[in-house]
């Protein structure tokens, strides 16, 4: 298919089926199933126990260390992409300066992995 | 005026065309849901050694669909703190970039919804939409189960993003080109990419396990630990979209493996008779879907700190030697091919019997424990 615009037109097609897909097998639900609320079933289940406070609150930030670390890869990655495809015409120049690049980020991996950022408590 | 195939106007036929791929999508979506829940309970319940559902309709057959239709009926409730919008909405960002997914997969000879240029980074983003829609899902039900699970399964699914690509990189640097249509066409013969490029295979292959949630890595819903992870609260069909959004996911990250290693739709007689290419097709993606249920059967669940350890110690480093070798490989042989085969299954070789290796204090201790349970009982039972 030559047209560049169409093939984003069914990419955008297909996210606004899937949403509308799911939509409607809710409406259909929603128009078969029975509706009897109560307040025993609308409390938030923590098997049988009575919930205590919210859980919107404080957790480890060993969740944010990883994101840090997650980010600085996957823009790594993302510069990956465009080398790797034109890897060919680009030769042992794009190789060593793409080399260079990923040292910098493996010094910075064994860094966090020296500093023991990598356990997981 | 050009003409589209068939005789029929260019115009009508790109709205036709467009209907058929969406219509075929949500089916095979659907289909594909049903089938793997069916075959799922069957291998399982047979590893297992029982029978599995057999009461409905003949071996079983319909015991999915008689699941899809209660669900549908059942009451959808909601807890009275969760984050209402939130809540509502993660289904569908769940869902619909799985489906979207579908739009570049080459079914066959010609036969693909849309042949972007960017293929593979297309389905990388769409991948880690679903990472979304589950932290949003943890988070709005406003439990503490939910939030654990779902930020568990962020961290975790983030982690493994980075292997994935990773691997899938080092195909392009082969192949050159992101197209799904073009990698495709590049390995016509028994010479598919897996003999070539293993280590990326086994790479994808593990972070494609952690990406969809499946065992050994479905610690975000691991049942004894967090009920049921960000899926605590849902209930119905809203649970439904969830479920059949993963096996959706498990189908898309195999036919990734089918097309990116093992040829896509090539196979003997697609020349003469190009819809054998679907069979084909198919038959590669649920190889790897029977194979994923075959290691769920097999193996125990990690624990969140193996889990995340084995991926930044052991699979990123390993991934970015495998790419850095393979590039300077393609550049130095006119024909890399073999001298790529050799390093690729030295590394995956590497892979298998190393890890072990630097296990062996714990493998050690346990031997020993289980020696002295072992004597034990022994000493027990002798008269």
């Amino acid at each position: 298919m030559p047209d560049y615009n169409l093939s984003y037109f069914y990419v955008f097609a297909f996210f606004l089926v899937g949403a509308g897909f799911v939509t409607g097998l809710l409406g259909l639900s929603r128009f078969i199933a029975p509706r009897k609320p109560s307040i025993e079933k609308s409390r938030t289940y923590e098997s049988g126990e009575e919930p205590v406070g919210q859980a919107w609150g404080r957790y480890p930030s060993h969740f944010y260390i990883f994101a840090l670390l997650f980010v600085v890869f996957d823009v790594e990655v993302i510069f990956l992409f465009p080398w790797a495809v034109l890897f060919r015409s680009l030769g042992w120049s794009g190789l060593i300066e793409m080399a260079v690049f990923i040292l910098i980020l493996v010094v910075g991996l064994f860094y966090a992995w020296r500093k023991q950022v990598l356990r997981w408590y | 005026m050009p003409m589209g195939p068939f005789g029929i106007d260019p115009v009508i036929w790109a709205v036709l065309r467009l209907v058929i791929a969406v219509g075929l999508a949500v089916f095979l979506v659907l289909n594909g849901a049903l089938a793997q829940i069916f075959l799922e309970r069957k291998i399982q319940a047979v590893m297992q050694d029982r029978i599995g559902p057999y009461h409905t309709g003949p071996f079983g057959l319909l015991q999915t669909f008689a699941d899809a239709i209660k669900l549908i009926g059942k009451e959808d409730i909601r807890a009275r703190l969760t984050d209402a919008p939130f809540f509502l909405a993660a289904p569908a960002i769940v869902f619909s970039p799985m489906l979207a997914s579908f739009v570049v997969l080459p079914f066959g000879p010609d036969f693909v919804g849309a042949n972007l240029n960017v293929g593979l980074l297309y389905l990388t983003t769409l991948g880690s939409m679903t990472v979304l829609g589950i932290v949003i899902a943890g988070w709005a039900s406003n439990n503490k189960y939910s939030l654990m699970g779902g930020l568990r399964s962020a961290g975790q699914l983030i982690s493994y993003e980075v292997p994935q690509i990773l691997a899938l990189v080092t195909v392009v640097l082969y192949v050159g080109s992101l197209s799904m249509v073009d990698i495709t066409n590049s390995q016509p013969g028994p010479l598919v990419n897996v003999l070539i490029l293993p280590m990326a295979f086994v790479t994808y292959l593990i972070a494609a396990l952690a990406e969809t949630n499946r065992n050994p890595f479905d610690l975000p819903e691991a049942e004894s630990e967090l009920v049921a992870g960000f899926l605590t609260e849902y209930s119905g069909m809203r649970w439904g979209v969830f479920f059949v959004a993963e096996y959706g996911e498990v189908t898309v990250v195999s036919a990734i493996m089918a097309t990116l290693w093992f040829g896509g739709w090539h196979g003997p007689g697609v020349d003469a008779l190009p819809i054998l290419g679907v069979l084909w097709f198919t038959l590669k993606t649920y190889m790897f879907v029977l194979l994923f249920m075959w290691i769920r059967a097999t193996l125990p669940r990690l624990r969140i700190d193996q889990l995340m350890g084995f991926c930044w110690k052991v699979l990123i480093p390993l991934a970015l030697v495998n790419i850095m070798a393979t590039a300077v490989l393609i550049l130095a042989f006119a024909d890399p091919r073999l001298p790529l085969a050799i390093v690729n299954w030295i590394l995956v070789a590497a892979l298998v019997f190393g890890l072990p290796f630097t296990q062996r204090r714990r493998l050690l201790r346990f031997r020993a424990r289980t020696k002295e349970h072992v004597a034990m009982r022994d000493v027990r039972l002798a008269p």
